[in-house]
Order: C-alpha cells, then sequence, then structure tokens
C-alpha cells in the first residue's frame, strides 16, 4: 500500500540521517578542537550488542532545548547499542508526564525545578536553592512514580523575566520587584501553560503581587519575537536562550528566589532502567559531563540561530566531545 | 576514565543571516533536502484526495444527472463537508480515525466532493439540447449518449472544477499537519518567524499548486482539440 | 490500527463518549489538565467565540470595503478584467498557512497584522465576483440607462449593483467561509481565538479541543447559511439561481 511504502521511504530517510549525523565530521567552523588523541582508543561510549534486547523510546518537551537533548540522549543510547525511537516535542510538562506515565515513552528530560513546581506541588516560599537539594527532592518524588531520575547536568535552564534594554532604561528596572510600580502599564507575554505556573504568571502574582496590563498567551517559540518587535513588554525567556545575548536583552534578578534551580535530569521508566542497568547510567552520565551552561548555550545557538535541525546539532555534540565516532 | 573533549563554542554573537531571521539563500541551498519529504507527501496527499474525490463525486453526478431528485440532498451534505472547515474537520475525526494520512485523506476529500461533482452536473447539464438530439437521432441509447457525447462535451467545466480542486487541496493540505499526516505546513509551522523557511515552504506550496493547475489544463487541451481555448477560468 | 471487526464498534462507542465529553466542556467549567486554572464553561467558550468572529468580522468588511468599489469600478469600465478574474485563481493558489507564516516572518504577531493577512485573503473571492456581477449585467440594460440620462456613478449605484449584488454576496459567502475557518489558526499569530484549544491542547485538555472543533464547525455552517439566505435574499426573481455560482 502507498501508506507503507511511504512510511518505509521516511524511515530510511531518519535513519539514514541519522546515520549521517553520528558518522560525520563537521565540514564548517574549520578548527580542529574536535578530540583529543591521547586518551583513549575508544570512543567515550561503546556500543554493547547485548543492548539490542532493551528498546527504549525517548521523547521531549516541545521547545529547542528539550529537542536537543532529547536527540542527544537518543543518538547516545542508539551508539551503545540500544534499540531507540523518538517522539520529541511532545508538548508542555504535563503532557510528557502522562506519555511517559502511560508508556508512550520510556524517558524524557526534565528540569528539577519543573518537577518540584509543576509535579510535586513544592510551595513557592519552601524552595531548595541549591541545586542538588531540589534534584534530590526531585528523585524522591519520581520515585513514588515509578520513575528513575538520573544525576542531572552541570547546566541549569531557568525561567526568567526579560525586557528589552530600551524597557529596562526608560523604567530603571534591574530586579524583578522593580516591576512593581509599572506593571499596570506593561504586557506580559508567555506560553499557554505560563498563566498556571507557580514559576511563570501565577508566581509572578502570588510572590512578586505583580499585575499585568495583559497577559496575552503566545507559542513558546514566539517568547523572543514577541520582544523584539514590541509586542510585548515583558516576555518569559530561559536562560539559555541563544536570543539573549544576540538581541540584547536584559534579565531582570529574581530578587525574592521565585525559580528554583532547574538542572536537566533524565526521568526513565523504572522497568526501563532496571533492563537497562549500570550500563545505561554510564551512558547518561557521560553524556551529561558535557552538558556544562556554555555547552548547552551553543547548542541552542545551532538551532536558533543558525538554524541546524536539532538532530544534527545532538549528532554535532557527540562528534565533537568525542563521545561517538 | 574517558575524557571528553570541548565543544567548539562560539566566541561573541556574530552576524548572520540566519540569526537574523532573514531571507538566506545560502542557508536554503545547503539546507534544501528538508523539504523534499514534506514536499512529496504534499503531493501524496492532494494527488489521492483528488483522485478518489474524483472517483466519489463522478459516481454520485453520473446517478443524480439521471435522477434529479438526488441534487439538492447531495449539493447539500457535500456543501457541508465543505464549509466545515479542514482544522475542525481534523479533529472531528480524530477519535474515530486516530492521527495520521487516512484522517487526513478523509478530511481533503470531504472538502472536492461539493466543486467536482458540482461542476460535473454543469458541465452536463449545459450540453446543447440539439446535440443530445442529433444523438438520439443516430441510434444512441442513454447510457451510449452520455459517454460518447454528454460526458466529452461536459470535459472543460470538468476539467475546470478539477484545477479547482487541486488547487484548493494543496492549500488545505498544508495544514495535513494538524492530523499528524506532515506535508509542507509542518515545515512551515516549525519556525514560522525565519523568513527564508516560510517562503520556501509556503513558495514549494503555491509551486505545486500552479504545476497541478498547469498540468490538468494541459490534460484538457490534450484530450479536448475540438474546443478553443476559452478566456477567464 | 484497529483490527476490524468488534474493534470498529467499540471505536465508535469510545468516539461517541468523547463527543459527549467535548459537549460538556462548552457548558461545564472544570479544572484545566495543566492544573491551576478553570477552562471550559459558556462563558470563556463565548469569549474565545467572540474574539474569533471579531477577528473574522473586521477583516471580511475591510475586504469588503475594498473589493466591491474596486470590483464594480472595472466591471463597469470593462477594464482590468485580468487581474480581477485572476485574482481569485491567484488566491486559491497561495495555502492561508503561508500567507499568516508570511506575516508574521515579515511584519510579526498580534492582532492587526494577522488582520491585514486576512483581509488578504478575504479580497480575491469578492473582488472577482464583483466584477463578474457587474461584467453580466445585460448591455441593453446599461445602455438604455444611458440613454435615460444617468451619469456613470448613478448607473452604477442603481442598475449594475443592485443587478450584481447575488454574485457579489456570492464572494462574500464564500470569502466569509475562508476567513472563519482561517481564524482557527489565529494563536499561530498571538491571536486567540477559538483555535487556542485546537493549537494549546495542553491547557484545554482533548475534550476541550473536540468542543472547539465543533463550535469552529458550527460557526462555519452558519456563517454560510445566513450569508446564503442573505444572497438568495437580494436576488431578484427573474435572474435564475445558476448564474450567481460564477467562482468557488
Amino acid at each position: 500500500m502507498r501508506t507503507h511504502r511511504w512510511l518505509m521511504l521516511l524511515m530510511l530517510v531518519v535513519a539514514a540521517l541519522a546515520l549521517a549525523a553520528c558518522g560525520d565530521d563537521d565540514e564548517d567552523e574549520g578548527g580542529s578542537g574536535g578530540t583529543t588523541t591521547e586518551e583513549t582508543a575508544s570512543s567515550g561510549i561503546q556500543k554493547d550488542d547485548a543492548n539490542a534486547s532493551t528498546s527504549i523510546t525517548v521523547g521531549s518537551k516541545n521547545f529547542t532545548e528539550q529537542k536537543v537533548l532529547g536527540e542527544i540522549y537518543a543518538q547516545a543510547l542508539a551508539a551503545a547499542g540500544y534499540k531507540v525511537d523518538t517522539q520529541l516535542n511532545l508538548g508542555d510538562e504535563k503532557t510528557a508526564l502522562k506519555a511517559i506515565e502511560g508508556g508512550d515513552i520510556d524517558a524524557y528530560p526534565e528540569y528539577t525545578g519543573t518537577a518540584l513546581l509543576s509535579f510535586f506541588g513544592a510551595k513557592a516560599d519552601a524552595l531548595p536553592k541549591d541545586p542538588q537539594q531540589a534534584y534530590e527532592q526531585a528523585k524522591e518524588g519520581f520515585a513514588e512514580k515509578n520513575l528513575t531520575a538520573f544525576p542531572p547536568t552541570p547546566f541549569t535552564s531557568s525561567n526568567e523575566v526579560a525586557v528589552t534594554k530600551e524597557t529596562a532604561d526608560k523604567y530603571g528596572l534591574t530586579k524583578i520587584s522593580d516591576l512593581a510600580k509599572v506593571d499596570d502599564k506593561l504586557t506580559l507575554y508567555g506560553s499557554p501553560e505560563c498563566r498556571q505556573r507557580l514559576d511563570c504568571l501565577l508566581g509572578l502574582e502570588q510572590v512578586y503581587g505583580l499585575k499585568f496590563k495583559k497577559f496575552t498567551s503566545v507559542d513558546i517559540a514566539l517568547r523572543h519575537e514577541v520582544l523584539t518587535k514590541g509586542q510585548a513588554d515583558v516576555s518569559i525567556v530561559f536562560t539559555t536562550d541563544p536570543q539573549i545575548k544576540r538581541e540584547g536583552e536584559v534579565l531582570l534578578e529574581d530578587d525574592k528566589g521565585m525559580f528554583p534551580p532547574y538542572n536537566s535530569t533524565l526521568v526513565v521508566r523504572n522497568d526501563i532502567a532496571e533492563k537497562g542497568g549500570a550500563e545505561l547510567e554510564d551512558v547518561v552520565t557521560k553524556v551529561n559531563e558535557g552538558l556544562t551552561d556554555e555547552a548547552m548555550q551553543e547548542l541552542n545557538a545551532r538551532v536558533d540561530l543558525d538554524k541546524k535541525t536539532p538532530e544534527q546539532v545532538a549528532g554535532e555534540y557527540l562528534s565533537e566531545t568525542g563521545l561517538v565516532q | 576514565m574517558f575524557q571528553l573533549a570541548q565543544l567548539q563554542i562560539r566566541k561573541d554573537p556574530t552576524e548572520s543571516c540566519e540569526a537574523d531571521n532573514g531571507f538566506c539563500p545560502d542557508w536554503i541551498a545547503d539546507n534544501f533536502d528538508r523539504y523534499v519529504d514534506p514536499f512529496f507527501q504534499h503531493l501524496y496527499l492532494t494527488v489521492i484526495a483528488m483522485a478518489v474525490g474524483f472517483v466519489i463525486s463522478f459516481a454520485l453526478a453520473i446517478v443524480a444527472y439521471r435522477r434529479r431528485w438526488l441534487i439538492n440532498p447531495v449539493t447539500q451534505v457535500t456543501g457541508i463537508l465543505y464549509t466545515v472547515p479542514s482544522v475542525a474537520a481534523f479533529f472531528l475525526l480524530l477519535p474515530i480515525t486516530g492521527r495520521g494520512n487516512t484522517t487526513a485523506l478523509i478530511a481533503l476529500v470531504a472538502y472536492v466532493l461539493l466543486i467536482i461533482f458540482r461542476n460535473i452536473l454543469t458541465g452536463l447539464d449545459n450540453v446543447p439540447e440539439e446535440t443530445k438530439d442529433a444523438g438520439r437521432g443516430m441510434g444512441l441509447t442513454d447510457r451510449q449518449l452520455l459517454w460518447r457525447v454528454e460526458l466529452p462535451l461536459a470535459l472543460p467545466e470538468i476539467m475546470a472544477g478539477l484545477r479547482i480542486a487541486a488547487t484548493t487541496t494543496v492549500g488545505l493540505a498544508t495544514l495535513a499537519f494538524f492530523a499528524g499526516a506532515g506535508g509542507l505546513g509542518e515545515q512551515i509551522f516549525a519556525d514560522i518567524t525565519f523568513k527564508s523557511n516560510v517562503i520556501v515552504a509556503g513558495g514549494l506550496a503555491v509551486l505545486l499548486a500552479a504545476v497541478l493547475d498547469g498540468l490538468i489544463l494541459l490534460v484538457q487541451r490534450l484530450i479536448t482539440p475540438w474546443t478553443r481555448a476559452v478566456a477567464a477560468r | 490500527m484497529d483490527p476490524g471487526g468488534g474493534g470498529t464498534v467499540s471505536t465508535w462507542i469510545a468516539a461517541l463518549g468523547q463527543f459527549g465529553d467535548a459537549i460538556d466542556f462548552i457548558f461545564d467549567e472544570r479544572e484545566s489538565p495543566a492544573g491551576g486554572a478553570q477552562v471550559g464553561g459558556l462563558a470563556e467558550t463565548w469569549e474565545l467565540m467572540w474574539q474569533h468572529l471579531k477577528l473574522s468580522g473586521v477583516s471580511i468588511a475591510i475586504a469588503c470595503g475594498i473589493s466591491v468599489p474596486l470590483g464594480l469600478w472595472l466591471g463597469h469600465i470593462g477594464k482590468g478584467g485580468f487581474l480581477a478574474i485572476n485574482a481569485s485563481n491567484v488566491g486559491r493558489a497561495v495555502p492561508s498557512l503561508a500567507l499568516i507564516a508570511f506575516f508574521v516572518a515579515y511584519i510579526g504577531v498580534g492582532f492587526t497584522n494577522l488582520m491585514l493577512a486576512l483581509v488578504l485573503l478575504a479580497i480575491p473571492p469578492i473582488l472577482t465576483n464583483a466584477y463578474t456581477g457587474v461584467r453580466q449585467v445585460d448591455r441593453d440594460t446599461v445602455d438604455a440607462a444611458r440613454g435615460m440620462g444617468m451619469t456613470g456613478a448613478q448607473i452604477v449605484r442603481r442598475v449594475e449593483l443592485p443587478l450584481a449584488l447575488p454574485l457579489i454576496f456570492g464572494g462574500i459567502r464564500i470569502s466569509a467561509v475562508n476567513v472563519v475557518a482561517t481564524a482557527t489558526i489565529a494563536p499561530l499569530a498571538g491571536v486567540i481565538t477559538l483555535g487556542d484549544p485546537i493549537i494549546n491542547v495542553n491547557t484545554y485538555g482533548d475534550e476541550g479541543r473536540l468542543a472547539a472543533a465543533i463550535v469552529v464547525a458550527l460557526l462555519a455552517v452558519v456563517t454560510e447559511v445566513s450569508l446564503g439566505a442573505v444572497q438568495r435574499a437580494v436576488t431578484p426573481r427573474g435572474l435564475k439561481l445558476e448564474r450567481r455560482e460564477a467562482t468557488t
């Protein structure tokens, strides 16, 4: 049937791209900062054919960083020999949780702060400030849902309140609480789930007592567009967004400590985590090691600024760090 | 212990066409292959929808041509199918047919039924009475009259309907990604602020519509050599 | 995929259940699946529908304001036929999503920008039909009017316009349904309409999405039927019904 032929053709293309991403050296950016030759004859991630019996479906939420992380884990696990499938771009955090609890996916990268606030009902005034503490708390919460939260990444990608330089200068804004004196003049743009999140509009209203002139929900992909094109006075962005530096946006300081730490932890269903065992954990640990603040920002920039696909960029990360040859 | 190598970090925000979300011919040339599969998926959806839609409409029209009382009910039903917005249709079908090509195709087929049905009927109705009388006079049965006289003479109108159906189906197929059926719309949606992406994906859709329109017109000219090229349509 | 047989029956029953949930969504408020806010209920449904109608109505009104006079004038002087008639063909070939994406990429998000895109979408059918409507007025009637001493403007107003009204309303009808349908994807450009539960299903839930689809479908049908009634009302008894359908 035509449908099957197309499906096969599409799968072949995806497989080919995945292979290419894993194997290729990058042609642009000259530079040989690539692999160190001294250490290992082996690449970081070893393929173990025994893993082929374990199939893992990796999911992700619906913005660039998530898609890149999802691809990185998927490609790394595939390089280790696991049978990997992807279902990226699922939606917001609640959708992803529903998917993993329901078995549609087996793993996805979540943020410790998001988990605490959106899943485990942490109180805004009782949030852990220490990243490791935040991880431990999140790990406990996930364990109750039969999910294993693997050790977190070094980078933290926090929600943040951003304004343009002009707006910051005009109203003298450096901290979020500075907004209180002019909030009735400002429109806030955020993702659809922002209204309900304690680390978004709901938190701004409760913790800082802000009451904006208007809140408009807009697709998360447009969070910088609306700021630079002048539609929004204030927008909610992520600290690892490359557009912040590029557009000269000003991030307002979270003086009341509304935002918890947001390190990324790979959340995996218990049965898959057990089946994967120490090897699975090893792959994740190796991958996480290279994901510093700088690295994550760079990877995001390659997708958002250079307009590469998350798949390409994930492949570049794995090959540039030498994890996958 | 395995040591990770360093990722190549960029120094400062560099000036680049893509980072400005601009129209970048170089980027387009390098990344054109990401539009190839969506283009063919788009073509697939359009052609299948047109084919199935034509078969159904044709059957309906032939039957309704003889049993005139059917025309009104069929027009009403296909009219409603035509009016329901495709995005709404995708999600109305979702509980029954799920996500995927099938849902998209059902909605696309439903949309073209009215156009093609109406044009076939108009074409048949426009056959001059004298011609039909002449045919009957020559001893043709009703069935022979239909297939050898009326339908060939109705071809220009039928082809005109197909051309309209083709262009509108291409347009609607851009929304097929809502039903999980991919297509060029998915590419547009993937980065709606990037001018290059929007121009290429949108441009390919317009191109596809124009090419299909031209092809059908060409076929029309080829199989109806007795008609002079009429203006307008 | 269901292997059919009993599978299909249960699919249909499950589907009916989902439609029931969707209807329930329209009338009863409930907590958002994303938590923290109330969604659904008549108030919200009405608010979304109002935004949807407002966007559509303004766009169509402006499009009429541009196309009807232009089409009438071009038809009257008998020039610009190529433009007027092919406007529809070109307009049909440009997908609505591509048009909106073009405006978002080049101009930005927001009500005004989106409205401009919708106006552009709505113009071709009205323009083509206004032009064709005037062209098909019997030349003898126009000559007779001129013979009676009417000026050009008077001829347009008193002879050509009334006779072209059925076709003009046919064009408005086509455009209106198109615009109402396209307003469903308005949230992509930052304008919240009935399409919001469809595009942002996480906030409203699956029932919300289906409910919005139902309401949008009904809205489109109501628009079509009511404008169809207006079109019939303005058709002088003498004109045949078939002549109203110049373009689709």
